[in-house]
């Protein structure tokens, strides 16, 4: 966790080797990558860098991706289009 | 980026310009006699330095023979001007000057447009002319849209009441200078003075140029030509430690820019940037009374780490009370995100961000989320409707308040 984003993933998500590669692919600040056991593995030093850009919201199932914004209320991010 | 004065004289010789016979740089006292020798008759030794204020300081010596170069050249490439020593000693001859005149194009920051300056009344500092005798003194604005036209040259040179061959000569030159000056992005090129020999014949006798620093790349070429090495960097001294390592942290991370960190003695640490934003609100902290510990500029969408790593490093400076953020309205850098930055860095560093940010002022792109943010960690804010002079002053306020 951050200081200002959380980032929060499904168990399913983080365990679907499709997923996690897309993920890795998409985020522009590198926030998750595939572990060792090929789980998916958030990069806590990143994760404050997030720009919101909601490309992981639409990667895997709905919802199974949630940003939320710790200085608005804890407001998870929507995707916009 | 400054030039030396044997630099400046070689673009300009470059591109046509007369020079005094000779005009070589010594190293050693024997080379310097050595040039002297091939130059022969009356000579003049001038200390290559990157200052002002040569000839009060002894670094311009006359001699007639060799061996008096030799010896002028010994005393000069000792001599400390203004905390510099010599890189070398230019040799010239000694011209006999009839009248001097001042030639200078720079940037008029105003305007938006370069300016020629020229008088009749060279060899002294300009200012002075000015100050004392404006009439002796004739300016021109020209664009830098069009290709520069000889007429332009002519109208400054003709205003001063010069008729004739003078008139001719001195246009060629005038024009000239102009287009070097465009041709290579320079923020000044100066000829002072530029001397009418007895025969009638214009003569480079002191030479100035400065290229602006964001154009080093573009000019390589030229730099090599002059024997300029890349890592120069020609400022008036050099980087403190404080600066040094402002300057990893932009290099270290791609994203934005977090550059030109620049040491002063204060007590408010500055986040400044955007379109020339920098320097309005560096003024505008010193126009309040303010005593600014830095100067950088931001700008280009910084990471949140680079800006975090840039208010540690302003926090770690010793006698820094408080950090203002402070940008004209910004585009393409993202308030959230510099917002972020900052907070953070002020939370590593050991602080209260709503304690240590006198006033966070910087309008524009995702600005709803970035004044969440320091609504949530109580920093004081304000949006475009508050001009940048006026949160420097709030800003400089909260400084004599404390």
């Amino acid at each position: 966790m951050g200081l200002f984003i959380e980032i929060k993933v499904s168990p399913d998500a983080a365990k679907d080797p499709a997923t996690v590669k897309k993920l890795s692919e998409v985020c522009p600040v590198g926030i998750f990558t595939a572990g060792g056991n090929g789980e998916l593995e958030i990069v806590d030093a990143n994760v404050d860098e997030c720009t919101l850009c909601e490309l992981c919201l639409g990667v895997g199932a709905a919802g199974s991706v949630q940003v939320l914004k710790l200085y608005d209320g804890n407001q998870p991010l929507e995707r916009s289009r | 980026m400054r030039f030396y004065e044997y630099e400046s004289k070689a673009l300009l010789a470059k591109h046509g310009f007369p020079l005094p016979k000779g005009s070589k740089v010594a190293h050693t006292p024997a080379e310097a006699e050595a040039i002297a020798r091939e130059i022969g008759g009356p000579l003049v030794l001038k200390s290559q330095v990157l200052s002002g204020g040569r000839m009060k300081a002894g670094g311009v010596l006359f001699t007639e023979t060799p061996a008096e170069a030799k010896a002028a050249a010994e005393t000069i490439l000792k001599l400390e001007i203004n905390g510099q020593t010599a890189r070398g000693v230019l040799v010239e001859s000694k011209q006999p000057i009839a009248q001097e005149f001042y030639l200078g194009v720079t940037w008029d920051g105003t305007a938006k447009k370069p300016v020629m300056i020229l008088s009749d009344m060279g060899g002294i500092d300009i200012e002075e002319v000015a100050e004392q005798h404006p009439e002796h003194i004739a300016k021109r604005h020209f664009s830098t849209l069009m290709p520069f036209a000889d007429h332009k040259a002519k109208e400054l040179v003709a205003s001063l009441g010069i008729t004739g061959s003078d008139l001719n000569r001195l246009t060629r030159i005038v024009a000239t200078l102009a287009r070097v000056f465009q041709q290579y992005d320079l923020t000044l090129a100066e000829i002072n003075p530029l001397g009418k020999l007895e025969d009638g014949s214009f003569v480079a006798v002191d030479g100035h140029v400065d290229l602006e620093a964001e154009a080093k790349g573009k000019h390589k070429k030229l730099l090599e030509e002059l024997g300029i090495g890349e890592d120069e960097t020609r400022q008036a001294r050099p980087p403190t430690p404080f600066e040094i390592k402002g300057r990893e942290i932009n290099e270290v991370d791609h994203r934005g820019v977090a550059g030109n960190v620049t040491e002063f003695d204060g007590t408010l640490g500055l986040v400044i940037g955007a379109g020339g934003g920098s320097l309005t609100l560096f003024d505008a902290v010193r126009k309040h009374g303010g005593d600014p510990a830095n100067y950088c500029e931001i700008g280009g969408n910084p990471s949140v780490s680079k800006v975090c790593n840039l208010t540690k490093l302003i926090l770690s400076k010793p006698g820094v009370e408080k950090i203002a953020v402070m940008m004209n309205v910004v585009s393409n850098t993202r308030v959230d995100l510099v917002a972020r930055g900052v907070i953070k860095g002020v939370i590593e560093a050991g602080h209260e961000p709503s304690e240590k940010i006198a006033i966070f002022r910087i309008p524009g792109s995702w600005e709803r989320d970035g004044f969440k943010l320091l609504e949530k960690y109580g920093v004081e804010y304000c949006d475009r409707s508050v001009s940048m002079y006026e949160a420097a002053g709030r800003a400089v306020a909260k400084m004599k308040a404390a």
